[in-house]
């Protein structure tokens, strides 16, 4: 790939194999049947086969169950504010743009609390993969309504049911300018959801991978009719996509060829929410990164900051009588 | 008449100082000519402060009161340190923007006025009638005005005078001053180096227009005797400053969102900061600046996020994070009034608690407060040095008055102890934990991603030595001790402020207090005061927090301990305000509470620069009470 460069294969000849449990930071404290255990599994499996440098590995997230994903990664992380994991995220890749940036959000971090820079986040497209683990609920906080949960929930909140329409983050990115990758994967189809992720880590650019995922706490039935059928469970399968496994194929029956350079297309299609798409929706490899167009990473020296200055500074000075200018 | 007629020019008349106006509608370049005046009078060798006059709005109407946009310009002999009290000459150019002026008593009485003439002969009946009033009653009040043909003389040169009339008038204001034209025609040819040569050619041709009309038809003369520096001086604004202060820091990133008055900062960093490998970042919103500094600060590049008052309310649980997880953190306030949106274009210095006690929970951070345009250079080095040191948020408070206001300083000389160190990448060594407090200093080393072995989870949460989750009440309490001792071990390394009056350690009377912007202004009081025999002496903070060692010891020098602050404090004149309710401003009440001493406070927020004279008079009367008193 051209943008490696030479010091990093290097670097790649006495580069010890990382094995799974080189990623494994401590026993995760979510509920038995949390699909956070699934998107976990993944993220550990993806590090393993990518064969990324634990050091220079970085899971940035927000506050909410989703948000206590690093610290169940031996890599380093950033456990920081509900709703500025996409903010810190940036910083880190503009000063080094050397590390895997990854971004673990909910769907109250990233869809409530943190809109903001969720929406610019996806202008900047720079290359962080983000995972948005979408249980439709508050579940650190014990059952609040969020932004995606269905009309009718009854929450803490809403005890007489939430009235506003969900939410859709899927058309929500697809929308704004700047978007370069888009996925939907569910926690009951752990193959599908690696492929995405995987695909989503390997896309450079803000790569966005919505996930549904069970919360067995608050909301215990909210997928059930779509485990029960697979047939509302869509599989988005093309040449530069998902490509699925013969027992996967037999499985879930209901695919259909989408190719993920289609925006209008992809626009349709997450528009639907029964039955749910799963793959990539959209990619452009070739929308430009924010950190590339600002050059980040730059090295700089002493000398060429001493230049800048006194270039600076000779435009403001007056100097002695005699002395040159 | 002061208009020449046949008679030779008087000899020009020799002053020690004299301030300046110039004022027009919104658009007419008064500023830039203000601007270009004090560029030449400092590149003369005179001292210098400016301070401009801003329109709240964008677009004020023509020939409002409201919309006077200008500068004043004090000009003297020695160095000048604040912009002084009330302007001996004023260019104006209509009427209208000279009586907000006049009624905000920012005029000398009995100064000089020179004004535009052509309302006289306006074709709108109204205007002629309110120009001729107001000159009337400028008359009967004791002004000298001298109304000139600035639009006729200017036409003929160019076709628009609107926007030629500045050079004409900065090439008058050059010849009444006796300043020298060479360093004048460079100086334009500065201002317009990014504009061809046509342009360049006509500003001079009006500066020599201006020159020539003040030769021939005005009597008036003064010379400021300057005494050129024998070192290379820059002059330069205090926005300006911060943004070199930031380029010689070795910071590589700005996170910024736009906000008044401390835009211009990150405007002028935009375009330079790039040239030597740094960025500036503007962000979706104030929130998402701070945090992207975080992040920077966080993977070894320790980054600056500037910003003003409301700015700084909303980076608040941010600056919490920053404090939690010990990320280095340069941020620069540029304070304006508030609260609220307040007085975005004026100066207040109303952030101090802000800054101290802003945040949620025990947030300890290192205040800094420059004192003068030097100071907002070389304090944005010492911030990023603090910061990355102690691991600590350090908050710089600068104002809107050191953010447009320009004055000489020696020109630093670029020292590479200036820089950051690069970022470490070495392993950690074997049981090494991210936050292993030292039990004295409460510091510890910071890993930084990249490094093998460091791995680990930065958190907000309360957390312990191996940055995991504290779930044990004696873990909260060990982090919030090391957070505080790193300030106090801040404070071991910081020396005495020194007393400005006091130079024989007698003590005395009175010793005011102040920080920021207003050093200037308060020991240009002090020596004025002794100079009437008053017993006066002064202490200027740097840091704020924490606080220099010493001051304990020289407060107890003088009978009566007084601060002097830009921001709002009760006053006991007013019938509800009593010695038990009073709200005393930001110093006053760090300082009764942290020394146990009856410190007094006197305070002004009028959006203006404190004056010197409004210092005095201040200090005379409440010695005078205590003379009452006693």
């Amino acid at each position: 790939m051209s943008r490696r460069s030479l010091s990093q294969c290097v670097i790649k000849l006495h580069e010890e194999h990382h094995a799974l449990e080189d990623y494994q930071g401590g026993v995760p404290r979510w509920c038995s049947g949390c699909g956070d255990n699934a998107i976990l599994a993944a993220m550990q499996r993806l590090c393993s086969d990518e064969g990324l440098a634990p050091e220079n590995t970085v899971f940035v997230s927000g506050i909410g169950c989703s948000s206590r994903l690093p610290h169940y990664m031996k890599t380093y992380g950033f456990h920081g504010l509900h709703g500025r994991a996409f903010p810190v995220a940036e910083g880190i890749k503009m000063a080094r743009p050397d590390l895997h940036v990854f971004v673990s959000t909910g769907d109250g971090d990233c869809c409530s609390i943190g809109a903001a820079h969720w929406i610019h986040a996806i202008r900047y497209n720079m290359n962080i993969t983000v995972v948005l683990h979408d249980n439709h609920v508050y579940g650190l906080t014990k059952k609040q309504a969020s932004p995606t949960s269905p009309r009718g929930l009854k929450s803490n909140t809403t005890p007489y049911g939430a009235m506003l329409e969900p939410m859709n983050p899927l058309t929500v990115t697809l929308g704004v300018q700047g978007a370069s990758f888009v996925a939907q994967g569910v926690d009951w189809v752990p193959e599908v959801l690696y492929d995405i992720m995987l695909a989503a880590f390997r896309h450079r650019g803000f790569s966005f991978v919505r996930i549904l995922q069970r919360c067995p706490e608050f909301m215990p039935k909210a997928f059930d009719p779509w485990l029960r059928d697979p047939q509302r469970t869509q599989l988005l399968t093309h040449a530069d996509g998902l490509q699925l496994s013969t027992g996967l194929s037999s499985a879930y029956r209901n695919q259909r060829v989408h190719d993920p350079r289609d925006l209008d297309r992809a626009r349709e299609i997450a528009s639907v929410d029964d039955p749910i798409p799963v793959g990539i929706l959209y990619r452009n490899p070739d929308a430009p990164c924010y950190e590339d167009l600002r050059h980040a990473g730059q090295l700089r020296s002493p000398a060429v900051i001493r230049a800048g200055l006194n270039r600076e500074l000779d435009k403001y000075t007056v100097w002695p009588e005699g002395a040159a200018a | 008449m002061l208009t020449r007629s046949n008679t030779p020019a008087q000899p020009a008349i020799e002053l020690a100082e004299h301030i300046v106006e110039v004022i027009s509608d919104s658009g007419e370049g008064a500023q830039r000519c203000g601007q270009s005046l004090a560029a030449i009078a400092a590149r003369m060798g005179n001292g210098i402060w400016t301070t401009e006059i801003i329109p709240a709005e964008i677009q004020p109407p023509a020939r409002s009161v409201a919309g006077a946009s200008g500068i004043r310009i004090r000009i003297g002999s020695q160095q000048v340190s604040n912009g002084g009290d009330q302007t001996d000459l004023v260019v104006a150019f209509n009427e209208q923007v000279l009586i907000g002026r006049v009624q905000a008593r920012e005029l000398k009485p009995g100064a000089t006025i020179l004004l535009e003439n052509m309302w006289r002969s306006h074709l709108d009946p109204a205007i002629v009638q309110t120009y001729t009033r107001t000159v009337e009653a400028l008359r009967g009040d004791g002004f000298q005005v001298i109304e000139l043909p600035l639009e006729d003389r200017c036409r003929e040169l160019v076709d628009d005078p609107r926007k030629g009339k500045n050079m004409f008038v900065l090439g008058l204001l050059c010849r009444l001053y006796g300043l020298d034209a060479g360093l004048a025609h460079e100086q334009i040819a500065r201002v317009f180096r990014k504009k061809d040569e046509a342009v360049i050619r006509s500003n001079l041709a009006l500066f020599d227009a201006g020159s020539a009309f003040a030769e021939a038809e005005l009597d008036l003369r003064w010379r400021i005797p300057a005494q050129r520096a024998t070192e290379p001086q820059v002059v330069l604004n205090g926005n300006t400053a911060i943004a070199l202060g930031v380029m010689a820091s070795g910071m590589d990133i700005c996170a910024m969102y736009p906000i008044t008055p401390a835009t211009s900062a990150s405007h002028y960093l935009s375009e330079v900061f790039e040239k030597v490998g740094g960025l500036v970042h503007q962000a979706e919103d104030e929130i998402a600046a701070c945090a992207f500094a975080v992040g920077a600060s966080y993977a070894g590049k320790c980054a600056v996020t500037i910003t003003s008052g409301p700015g700084l309310s909303l980076k608040q649980e941010v600056l919490g994070l920053a404090v939690m997880a010990e990320i280095p953190l340069v941020v620069v306030d540029v304070q304006r009034g508030g609260p609220s949106t307040g007085q975005p274009t004026k100066v207040e210095q109303g952030d101090l608690l802000a800054a101290l006690y802003g945040g949620h929970g025990d947030a300890p951070k290192v205040v800094l407060a420059p004192c003068s345009i030097e100071d907002c250079f070389y304090s944005v080095i010492t911030a990023r040095k603090i910061a990355e040191t102690f691991g600590m948020v350090v908050v710089v408070l600068s104002d809107a008055s050191l953010a447009t206001a320009q004055q000489p300083f020696p020109r630093p000389q670029f020292s590479e102890d200036w820089l950051a160190p690069p970022v470490d990448q070495t392993p950690v060594p074997p049981g090494a934990k991210p936050y292993d407090w030292d039990p004295v200093t409460g510091l510890s080393r910071r890993f930084q991603p990249g490094q093998p072995g460091g791995m680990h989870t930065v958190t907000g949460l309360a957390h312990d030595r191996a940055s995991k989750v504290a779930y044990d009440p004696a873990i909260n309490e060990e982090g919030l001790r090391a957070r505080s001792l790193k300030l106090a071990s801040l404070q071991k390394t910081l020396r005495p402020a020194p007393v400005f009056g006091d130079d024989d350690g007698a003590g005395g009377d009175m010793l005011l207090v102040g920080w920021g912007s207003t050093m200037g202004a308060i020991q240009e009081s002090v020596t004025r005061l002794r100079g009437e025999g008053l017993s006066v002496s002064s202490l200027h903070l740097r840091f704020l927090n924490p606080l220099p060692p010493g001051i304990r010891e020289t407060m107890a020098r003088f009978r009566r301990v007084m601060t002097i602050e830009g921001c709002w404090s009760d006053r006991l004149e007013d019938e509800m305000i009593d010695a038990d309710n009073r709200r005393y401003s930001a110093l006053a009440m760090m300082l009764r509470s942290r020394f146990l001493v009856d410190v007094d406070c006197w305070s002004q927020s009028r959006g203006q620069p404190i004056k010197p004279a409004d210092i005095c008079a201040a200090v005379r009367r409440a010695l005078q009470t205590t003379e009452s008193h006693a």
